[in-house]
């Protein structure tokens, strides 16, 4: 679960944005929508524990993470949070494993092969394990990213333009695949987009615009 | 995974730039490195050396030059002195010692010294083999003579005239070897030992040619143990190795010697500490030099990091999304610098020895001189501690440009 309290965040003078309320139940998807500059990544990054909102509290579950520590926060987003960006940012001197045992070690978790192979067979990457970042095509490293943003069972999954750089059947897929794997994870998946064509697959939307 | 290994995957990643950042390391590394073992091991070949040489008594001319043939057997002898002028010197009451040696001839370049069995216990030889020198033409070998030349007990060489391979030999008295003594890394193990009539022996051969032949039965040397041999008046001698009984010796003896006799008095510890001096300035220059490569070195590798930190803020940035901590990405670029400069240490470490093997091997001397590059001298931790912190300084800068990322700002800029 999800909540946000009294959200305020602004550059000077000019106010970016500003969420008095909002809740997300355990399991629930919500929709960012909002032309570019209406401020959905910065609500993502603070959603994501990457930038402290000037008011507010964001909590997740029981978690006041704007009063955790900034190394106690670093580690609960490695543990909690997966976040999925528009451009893949693999590590590229890393081999596909590499990348993901990485994910698992910043976050403090035990590295485990195991899982590694499970996250990137469900993905339909198991055969690249050993494959460099460099070696793969744009859609993989983007699954890859998937895989990464999924590998430490996270609770809330924060995805920012996840389908900017895709054509309609593969931006149709990747919701698709981010929508059941948080399904298969029990996670929240927060979507923020301008991308139209994914509108119909959410109940839940929030319109920056409109706010 | 873990730090070391994301680290060195990134030095992985770019190969060339590592590979020039090493280099430029190693080599300076490998020229202090090459310096210290070489300095290092004359100056304790030198010491070791002279130790129990209060003063060298020999023909005026250089005091560096006395030193130098008669203590560590590397320079041509400034003349000789009458062995009467020495052997009145001795009764003096403020010398407690005193060899006497007798140069000028060498067996394949090996120098054959005339003295007394003094000169072994001075530098604390022990014999292998055989035993000590008591008859004329009689001699001991040190352990590189006897490695190098096959040589041992029973067998007979010629020796030739002066200090160099190539001389003319004295065809007519042959040495036989009784003894060989033990290696111990003193001037020794390169020396042919007999007594000083021998010497002179093969000398007085060559000009008496004609009445020579009932001379060749052994007979008993005088003075083989100690002391001065009885010669007559025409006798000489090289030099005479002294050791003081006070103090007292050093300051009135040297001026007495040089001003009143013939003869000419040089301390073996003023004058390596004046040749020390002079090389000192080559060697200072030097290690400037070096440490001026090392500086270079990271200096370079502060720039490769620097640039290639500023194409990895994304990588720092998903690193920190992914949990890490700033003091993790503050140490993993640290890391990345000091694992550069530790690797470019040690291929400096490789380096320098090997060099140093190398110059030891092509100057010849250098066996006689104990030197070698296979030695490991306490300096060298330094060595260690330059590389780690200059890889420390090195990367300080770009490390704390690391900690300071700002993930959402660099996130957004996409």
């Amino acid at each position: 679960m999800i909540i946000i309290n009294d959200l305020a965040f602004g550059y000077a003078s000019h106010k970016v944005l500003s969420i008095p309320q909002l809740q997300v139940e355990e399991g629930k998807h919500l929709l960012i929508l909002g032309a570019s500059g209406s401020g959905k990544t910065t609500l993502l990054h603070i959603l994501g524990g990457l930038l402290a909102p000037q008011e507010g509290t964001v909590r997740i579950g029981q978690t006041d993470l704007y009063r955790l520590s900034g190394a106690q926060r670093d580690k609960y987003r490695g543990q909690n949070i997966g976040l999925i960006f528009q451009k893949a940012h693999l590590i590229s001197a890393l081999s596909v494993q590499d990348n993901l045992l990485l994910a698992q070690y910043l976050a403090g978790m035990a590295q485990d092969r195991g899982r590694v192979k499970e996250v990137l067979t469900s993905l339909g990457l198991a055969d690249k394990l050993y494959k460099k970042v460099k070696a793969l095509s744009q859609g993989e490293q983007q699954r890859v990213t998937i895989a990464r943003a999924l590998l430490n069972r996270p609770r809330v999954i924060l995805a920012d333009e996840p389908t900017a750089s895709l054509d309609d059947t593969n931006a149709h897929k990747v919701i698709d695949l981010l929508k059941s794997q948080a399904e298969q994870n029990n996670a929240s998946l927060l979507i923020a987009t301008h991308d139209q064509r994914v509108k119909d697959q959410f109940e839940l939307q929030l319109n920056l615009a409109t706010l | 995974m873990n730090l070391i290994i994301l680290s060195w995957n990134y030095i992985r990643s770019k190969p060339l730039n590592t590979l020039l950042n090493m280099l430029l390391m190693a080599l300076g590394i490998a020229i202090i490195l090459v310096l210290i073992l070489l300095s290092s091991q004359l100056e304790e070949n030198l010491n070791k050396n002279k130790r129990g040489v209060d003063l060298v008594v020999g023909a005026k001319g250089s005091p560096l030059q006395l030193i130098l043939a008669n203590v560590y057997h590397i320079d041509f002898p400034t003349g000789n002195i009458k062995l009467e002028e020495a052997r009145a010197l001795t009764r003096n009451r403020l010398i407690a010692g005193a060899i006497p040696l007798a140069l000028g001839d060498n067996y394949r370049g090996f120098r054959i010294v005339g003295t007394n069995h003094e000169y072994v216990q001075l530098y604390e030889g022990s014999l292998t083999s055989g035993q000590l020198w008591k008859r004329n033409m009689e001699s001991v070998i040190g352990a590189n003579v006897a490695e190098r030349l096959n040589l041992k007990p029973g067998d007979t060489f010629f020796g030739a005239h002066g200090l160099s391979v190539a001389d003319m030999e004295h065809e007519e008295r042959p040495y036989k070897i009784v003894g060989v003594l033990g290696r111990n890394n003193s001037v020794l193990d390169n020396l042919i030992l007999t007594n000083i009539e021998s010497v002179w022996a093969v000398h007085e051969h060559e000009e008496e040619h004609e009445h020579s032949e009932h001379a060749d039965e052994p007979e008993l040397g005088s003075a083989y143990e100690s002391g001065l041999p009885e010669g007559d008046e025409d006798a000489e001698i090289t030099s005479m190795l002294l050791k003081f009984r006070s103090p007292m010796g050093a300051v009135t003896l040297p001026r007495m010697i040089n001003s009143n006799t013939n003869m000419q008095a040089a301390s073996p510890a003023f004058e390596t500490q004046r040749l020390f001096s002079l090389l000192g300035i080559g060697v200072e220059l030097l290690r400037s030099f070096a440490y001026i490569i090392i500086i270079i070195a990271g200096l370079s590798i502060f720039i490769s990091l620097y640039n290639a930190l500023k194409d990895r803020k994304y990588d720092l940035a998903i690193m920190r999304s992914l949990g890490a901590s700033k003091t993790k990405l503050f140490v993993h670029v640290i890391l990345e610098g000091v694992i550069i400069t530790v690797l470019g240490g040690a291929l400096g470490f490789v380096l320098g020895h090997g060099l140093t093997e190398f110059l030891a091997g092509l100057y010849e001397k250098s066996e006689a001189m104990g030197l070698t590059g296979l030695v490991f001298v306490k300096q060298e931790w330094w060595v260690v501690v330059i590389s780690i912190g200059i890889g420390l300084l090195a990367s300080v800068i770009p490390a704390v440009n690391a900690y300071k990322t700002d993930i959402s700002d660099v996130l957004a800029k996409e």
